[in-house]
């Protein structure tokens, strides 16, 4: 074999690996998506069936309308998007201060307080749930999503400060002190030179959050007793019901709590992997 | 909010160099505030949320795991009452503690390791491949990326669903010496994969390798980017191999990214809790659990245990606590914060 025909051999053999593990990776959310979208009989039959042929809108309707446990998806979607929204204003102010803080001043207690970040960050949230079931229990939030937003700010608040205090730093200090020179007041400089420079990471950060939130199974399952407090990890659940499993149905819910996930995922994912590798990572 | 004058005061009071310090010092006062106090007044709040919602319920938990906690005592017309080391005593002499201890574990290192091969194997090639064709594939492994937990569960259980699946379609595709029907069977159709221990986390694993090998892709990926491409040429000039390269370039430069990596995946996938829910069909079967699943099952499945489910929970804490501290020295080795 000449080298220029080793070499395009060696090409085309990368392509092929590049677009097998394509389809690995999109195949299963590929199947997830299909299915939702499959008549019935195309769904529970042991043949293989690539393509919706008989193309249906019946499991979306149903989700929409008849839902599951006694309501529609539409409830579900709509306290997810609560308790997503509400962690990421609560969250990502607080998370803006402490980032501040941390990137601007040097002060005693500082290092201190990033190994406490580092560290709590990595708590295990399932570990967190019993004594934070009996907190929210206690003053009476229980049920409640304003209960379960507590909880989720805690959980993304040391996260979101380690990703937000590299943005914070990486704007240079000169141009806050060339507004201060220039006579700005220390409110005008935040708002109008700070704050906006720091604006493409606090939409990031704030990403993070919503992700975070918005998938969590373990605490909004065991805080939220009644129906009309589930979220859509919850909700998800009581497809699998006695009489079998409505696959049509519960892929159809999949796919609507999937998309927003999908959407802003694509839009931080540089981000997330410098956050979470922090120093490792040099590119 | 009130605080927002605050976050005014930080942002323009950055600590100037030298001779302005006594003129900015001279303002922070006349606006109320001296200078050295203004980062400890950005930090309250932050503080406060994880004083009180992080460090004080891993210090409850640790109170719990000694106490007796049911239903009187969440509803609060019953005060705790201290058992000493029973909640230990029990979970140690339980075997399905110790089935859920083997099963993190297990668990967490198959899926580790394979994770790291199959991430890794991705990001090497994802450097090799040509600029399109590299960020076509990693747009497709988004999608497995960003998939929620639970809808992964769900996307899973289908794949391995007895009747319905693919995975058992599959595998009846295969020639008999390469994937026997299980025993008595005539084909892979109606093998319930959930059912059985051993069979439901290799669907967990898979499950989880999907969903974790982009992360670890995209990773080494930006690592590689790192590396000088004179090395690669140097190495090349000198005729090492490609395996070779691999093994005396690639891996000493990412030793630091792959400790990281390493790291997070194993306090990943020792605390995996949403798709195993899902596969299992909640906390059902016991002897599938793994610690978080048997921690949360005694707390909150009636009769409520919360004393003993902290107390499982501690002993999954402290297993992740140790992991953690290994991550932190690595992380304020390489970075100067």
């Amino acid at each position: 074999m000449t080298p220029l025909a080793r070499k395009r051999l060696g090409k085309i053999l990368l392509n092929t690996a590049g677009v097998l593990v394509f389809l690995y990776a999109v195949f299963p959310v590929y199947w997830m998506v299909s299915t939702g979208f499959k008549a019935n009989d195309q769904i529970f039959t042991t043949e293989f069936i690539p393509f919706p042929t008989h193309f249906t809108f019946e499991h979306f309707a149903k989700v929409l309308t008849e839902g599951v446990a006694n309501n529609s998806i539409w409830l579900y979607m709509r306290n997810s998007a609560i308790v997503a929204l509400g962690t990421v204003l609560v969250g990502s102010a607080f998370a803006l201060l402490s980032a501040t803080a941390i990137a601007r001043f040097r002060f005693k207690g500082r290092g201190a307080f990033l190994v406490t970040l580092l560290i709590v960050q990595m708590l295990p949230s399932e570990g967190l749930l019993i004594p934070l079931y009996m907190m929210v229990k206690r003053v009476g939030l229980g049920d409640q999503l304003i209960g379960l937003i507590i909880t989720q700010v805690a959980l993304t608040l040391p996260f979101g400060v380690w990703m937000l205090r590299t943005f914070v730093a990486a704007v240079p200090k000169t141009l806050e002190e060339a507004a201060w020179i220039d006579g700005a007041s220390r409110m005008t400089t935040f708002w109008k030179v700070l704050f906006p420079l720091v604006a493409p990471g606090l939409v990031a950060t704030s990403i993070f959050s919503f992700i975070t939130a918005w998938n969590d199974l373990v605490f909004a399952l065991y805080l939220m007793s009644g129906s009309e407090g589930y979220t859509m990890p919850v909700a998800l659940q009581y497809f699998f019901g006695q009489k079998g499993v409505d696959w049509g149905a519960i892929m159809a819910g999949s796919t609507l709590m999937t998309i927003p996930v999908v959407i802003f995922f694509l839009l931080v994912q540089r981000r997330m992997v410098s956050g979470l590798v922090a120093g490792a990572v040099k590119g | 909010m009130a605080d927002t004058t605050t976050v005014a005061r930080g942002g323009g009071s950055s600590p100037a160099p030298g001779h302005r310090r006594k003129q900015n010092a001279g303002r922070a006062r006349a606006s109320g505030l001296p200078v050295w106090s203004i980062p400890y007044v950005l930090l309250i709040p932050g503080l406060l949320v994880i004083a009180a919602l992080l460090l004080y319920p891993m210090f409850q938990l640790g109170v719990m795991a000694f106490q007796r906690v049911g239903l009187a005592q969440i509803r609060g017309t019953r005060p705790a009452e201290w058992v000493g080391l029973d909640n230990f005593e029990r979970i140690l002499g339980n075997d399905i503690f110790w089935s859920a201890l083997r099963n993190t574990v297990v668990f967490a290192f198959v899926a580790v390791s394979l994770t790291l091969v199959v991430g890794t194997a991705v990001g090497v090639l994802l450097h090799r491949l040509g600029k399109k064709m590299s960020l076509f594939v990693v747009i497709g492994c988004m999608f497995a990326w960003a998939v929620p937990p639970v809808a992964q569960g769900v996307i899973w259980r289908s794949l391995f669903d007895a009747e319905a699946g693919i995975i058992n379609w599959a595998l009846n595709l295969l020639p008999d010496w390469l994937a026997a029907p299980p025993d008595g069977q005539a084909s892979w159709t109606g093998t319930p994969w959930l059912n059985d221990t051993i069979s439901l986390y290799v669907a967990l694993i898979v499950c989880v390798v999907w969903a974790g090998f982009p992360f670890i892709a995209v990773s080494v990926l930006a690592g590689l980017k790192g590396i000088p491409a004179e090395l690669y040429e140097a190495a090349r000039v000198d005729g090492s191999g490609p395996w070779r390269t691999f093994r005396k370039i690639t891996l000493p430069l990412l030793k630091p990214v792959f400790a990281v990596l390493t790291i997070l995946s194993i306090i990943w996938d020792f605390k995996v809790f949403s798709q195993l829910y899902v596969l299992m069909n909640g906390p059902t079967n016991r002897d599938g659990f793994n610690l978080s699943m048997y921690a949360v099952a005694e707390a909150f499945r009636p009769p409520q245990k919360l004393g003993t489910g902290a107390a499982i929970s501690v002993v999954l804490t402290i297993i992740l606590l140790v992991i953690t501290v290994v991550y932190v020295r690595q992380i304020v080795k390489q970075e100067e914060m």
